[in-house]
């Protein structure tokens, strides 16, 4: 399936879910409650179509065809 | 310790005392920017210059090639974040913004920005006082990023805005306060603390703002521009104490005609 992830067209498997994207992206593996593995903070943010999605919900949260997703994280600023 | 010290038991000046928001304390009453530093290299070593223990970040896309960097820096320094919502030009864009920060940083703080256009990057007050109350609902704790004006000021407040961040003068500009008065007036009107912010140009302007009763001064530009940000940091770090101090201390008044600080009793005179 593809989806948009932050404005670029993204190819993922079918029924692949936000923890696999973002762990996909970042190159941290995840937990089922979505934080690294590794113990240090993760640092980012999922929108879903306009909606945030909490963490927690990323592994049971299934991707679909022409979804669009923005991750963001902390950068300079302000 | 005498009446006239200005140091504490600890040996800590007046000026240093905590800030304490949202039963928070914080060491320092500068708040940093992390904007428009070239490299995080020196932003880390200004930073530290500083001695602030809070410092703000903006929320943007995601890009693996320049990840990690400014979060672990912020968190390997113990220095807490504040995210913000630059770059919104409506209480839904902020709103929205704010919860991917809250998810991301794991905090409920935000400093609110909702900007009116790009070229003066001055707060639209109908959609600042929009968001300040549909950020308050969610359950945030509100730095309300807005003008120099009084009336609005208090509006925030009410509104249940945890601190109040007047401007001294547009963002970037380095005019310094344009208008001292409104600040005092926001300062003895407000029960929240009031965070003088954006407009900083060097260090006395950051001393004014203590000096007119500001809580703290939160700055970016002043620093990360500066041609040696860490000494520019270390500046500031020293005026905020310095304004902090006289403000307690208590100015003389002005004067029309000058006032002899010697005796005219008791002269010598010269035949």
């Amino acid at each position: 399936m593809n989806i948009t992830l932050n404005g670029s067209h993204h190819a993922m498997a079918d029924g692949a879910s936000i923890t696999t994207l973002v762990s996909q992206v970042t190159g941290r593996p995840l937990a089922t409650d979505g934080q690294a593995t590794d113990g240090r903070k993760l640092g980012v943010a999922v929108a879903h179509n306009s909606a945030v999605v909490p963490r927690s919900q990323w592994y049971v949260t299934p991707l679909a065809d022409g979804d669009d997703v923005e991750l963001v994280t902390a950068v300079q600023g302000g | 310790m005498t009446e006239t010290s200005s140091v504490n038991t600890l040996n800590q000046p007046i000026g240093a005392d905590q800030l304490v928001i949202d039963g928070v304390a914080l060491g320092s009453r500068l708040i940093m920017g992390t904007g428009g530093a070239p490299s995080l290299d020196g932003l880390g070593g200004a930073l530290i210059a500083s001695g602030t223990e809070l410092t703000t970040v903006a929320m943007r896309r995601y890009s693996p090639a320049e990840t990690g960097s400014l979060f672990q820096l912020l968190v390997e320094h113990r220095i807490r974040v504040l995210p913000n919502t630059a770059g919104c030009f409506t209480a839904r864009d902020a709103v929205m913004t704010a919860e991917l920060a809250r998810e991301a940083l794991e905090t409920d703080w935000v400093k609110l920005e909702v900007i009116a256009d790009e070229q003066t990057l001055l707060p639209d007050a109908v959609e600042l006082v929009d968001a300040t109350e549909q950020l308050v609902n969610r359950g945030f704790k509100v730095f309300a990023y807005t003008n120099d004006d009084p009336v609005l000021a208090l509006r925030l407040e009410n509104l249940g805005a945890t601190a109040v961040m007047p401007l001294g003068a547009p963002i970037g500009t380095g005019l310094g306060i344009l208008n001292p008065h409104n600040i005092e007036l926001i300062v003895s009107r407000a029960s929240v603390p009031v965070i003088l912010d954006a407009g900083i140009g060097t260090a006395s302007d950051a001393a004014l703002a203590m000096e007119l009763g500001c809580d703290a001064v939160l700055l970016a530009t002043a620093v990360t521009r500066a041609q040696n940000p860490a000494l520019m940091g270390e500046a500031f770090k020293h005026a905020v104490i310095a304004g902090r101090l006289a403000k307690a201390a208590g100015r003389i008044p002005r004067r029309e005609h000058a006032l002899a600080s010697s005796a005219m009793e008791g002269r010598a005179e010269f035949l």
